[in-house]
């Protein structure tokens, strides 16, 4: 399975919202639906409090919970690769997908009603570019490629970085990794 | 402390602020495909193992009460869905690892082979419903042969009637990602609360007498499994992870507590019990309010797991956006 990953530094995100904006433009997302946002995470007690921002979106898991629930097979896996995708052509609007990811990342389109989801813009990732959210990120915070090629930045980041993922013991498997 | 705030607007509808994706439609699905799942299993028993002259109601005339609830179970799931025009495409395939996919096929299995129980049936239970149905061409030849193939079809059909019960837990136990419907308890507790709806609608359809008065000592020993597996459904919810004990919150001094124990436990499966084993005494009045209770708490068991398996979440986080803002812009 080729494995893409989205690398995060939420030491250099500042959590102005630009990769929503770039999603919502280059995949014409609708007025009111949202493929990707952003978390503003405080902890500690004041005056020792600490503020990390998470720009969120589909994890595309490698073991993807939403593909296994999926009873027509419209959520399946991109190219052999960890990309999760819908096919709208086969979705019934179940809704068994969404139940089943504990991320909440997936929506329904409206009027149509089928499933719809981040796809790490694959329609760019094909022609050799990254997503839109990340060739927007004006802090360059936002890292994407393959984690298979050892030379890749993603592979080098989490190589030399401490990182963590979002809800790993819900064993999916997430592949968008947060620099701490 | 921690706080997690979104900054960026999310409120996608039917998943923000909280999941809401599944409303009354699947409730209704869940309760009738479980009583379809009791009539199957309850008729075709009674045929297996000899039955049908204690049972008489149950043997000949259940039946067809199966294909009928089943059809307004699937139209209400068929209302769920949001792509209604796609809904041929859950039988263009079978995903093994999609319980909902199972459950498809398993349901179309269970059409062909009520039908067939009924054709096995009909004379006995409907004399003047089979008499007209004879006069169409080819019906006394198919009434004749699904009669000489009784038995094999009880034993066909009592396997995919258990099938059914358990698929509708199974369904929601499924998911992983909500922790309130993660265990496998849900299974068995929907089959057996299935077994106790079509219990329950013999003790109201069936003429007082025997028959009647067996099925109130089978429901109330059903009901009396159904508050051990609610135990069990506890206590394995009490000794779980964190997203366990925080969704047995929600029943456990959270907002669905009255609606749990008060709705459901006391007027669906308490007080029925206790009306059940003073008829079982000789006492007959209130007879038919039981049956009717234990029908009222097999559809909250669904609705209010239904609700309670979407409100139980991994991620929780605090939203800021007014969506009336938005219709406002726009």
């Amino acid at each position: 399975m080729t494995h893409y990953a989205m690398v995060i530094d939420t030491r250099t995100c500042i959590g102005c919202g630009d990769c929503v904006v770039a999603c919502k433009t280059e995949n014409k997302v609708p007025v009111g639906l949202n493929r990707d946002w952003v978390v503003e995470a405080t902890r500690g007690t004041y005056p020792n409090l600490q503020t990390e921002f998470r720009s969120e979106r589909c994890n595309h898991c490698g073991h993807a919970t939403c593909v296994t629930a999926c009873p027509t097979g419209a959520s399946h896996y991109w190219r052999d690769s960890n990309i999760v995708l819908v096919d709208a052509n086969k979705c019934t609007g179940c809704k068994a997908c969404i139940a089943a990811c504990p991320y909440d990342a997936r929506l329904l389109m409206h009027p149509d009603g089928y499933v719809d989801k981040c796809t790490f813009c694959h329609h760019r990732v094909e022609k050799g570019q990254d997503p839109a959210c990340v060739s927007t990120c004006p802090t360059h915070c936002m890292h994407f490629g393959l984690l298979d090629d050892p030379a890749s930045r993603v592979a080098e980041l989490l190589r030399t970085r401490d990182y963590k993922t979002l809800l790993p013991e819900t064993g999916n498997r997430p592949n968008v990794y947060y620099l701490l | 402390m921690i706080e997690e705030v979104l900054s960026t607007v999310r409120y996608n509808p039917k998943i923000d602020p909280v999941l809401g994706i599944w409303t009354w439609e699947i409730s209704v699905y869940l309760f009738l495909g479980g009583m379809t799942a009791g009539i199957l299993c309850f008729a075709a028993a009674a045929h297996l193992f000899k039955q049908t002259q204690t049972q008489p109601y149950t043997a000949w005339r259940l039946p067809l009460w199966a294909p009928i609830v089943l059809s307004v179970g699937m139209t209400t799931l068929f209302l769920d869905l949001e792509y209604k025009l796609h809904v041929f495409r859950f039988y263009t395939t079978l995903q093994p690892t999609s319980p909902m996919s199972w459950g498809s096929w398993i349901l179309l299995l269970v059409y062909p082979l009520s039908v067939l129980l009924i054709g096995a049936t009909l004379r006995n239970g409907y004399p003047r419903l089979a008499a007209w149905a004879e006069r169409l061409p080819l019906v006394t030849p198919v009434l004749d042969l699904c009669e000489r193939y009784r038995g094999a079809i009880a034993a066909a059909t009592l396997p995919v009637g258990v099938a059914l019960g358990i698929y509708t837990g199974i369904l929601l136990s499924a998911f992983g990602a909500r922790p309130f419907w993660n265990t496998a308890i849900l299974g068995p507790l929907f089959l057996v609360s299935g077994l106790s709806a079509a219990a329950a609608l013999v003790i109201l359809a069936a003429r007082p007498g025997a028959e009647r008065h067996r099925f109130a000592r089978i429901d109330a020993g059903l009901i009396a499994l159904e508050l051990l597996l609610v135990g069990l459904l506890i206590i394995g919810m009490a000794t779980g992870a964190r997203v366990q004990l925080d969704a047995l919150g929600l029943i456990w001094g959270g907002s669905y507590t009255v609606p749990f124990w008060v709705w459901f436990v006391a007027i669906g499966l308490l007080i029925p019990l206790a009306l059940e084993l003073w008829e079982l005494r000789g006492r007959h009045a209130l007879a038919l309010l039981a049956p009717l209770l234990v029908l009222v708490g097999g559809y909250l068991l669904r609705h209010l797991t239904v609700e309670l398996g979407q409100l139980s979440t991994w991620t929780d986080y605090a939203v800021q956006f007014d969506p009336t803002l938005l219709q406002r812009l726009q």
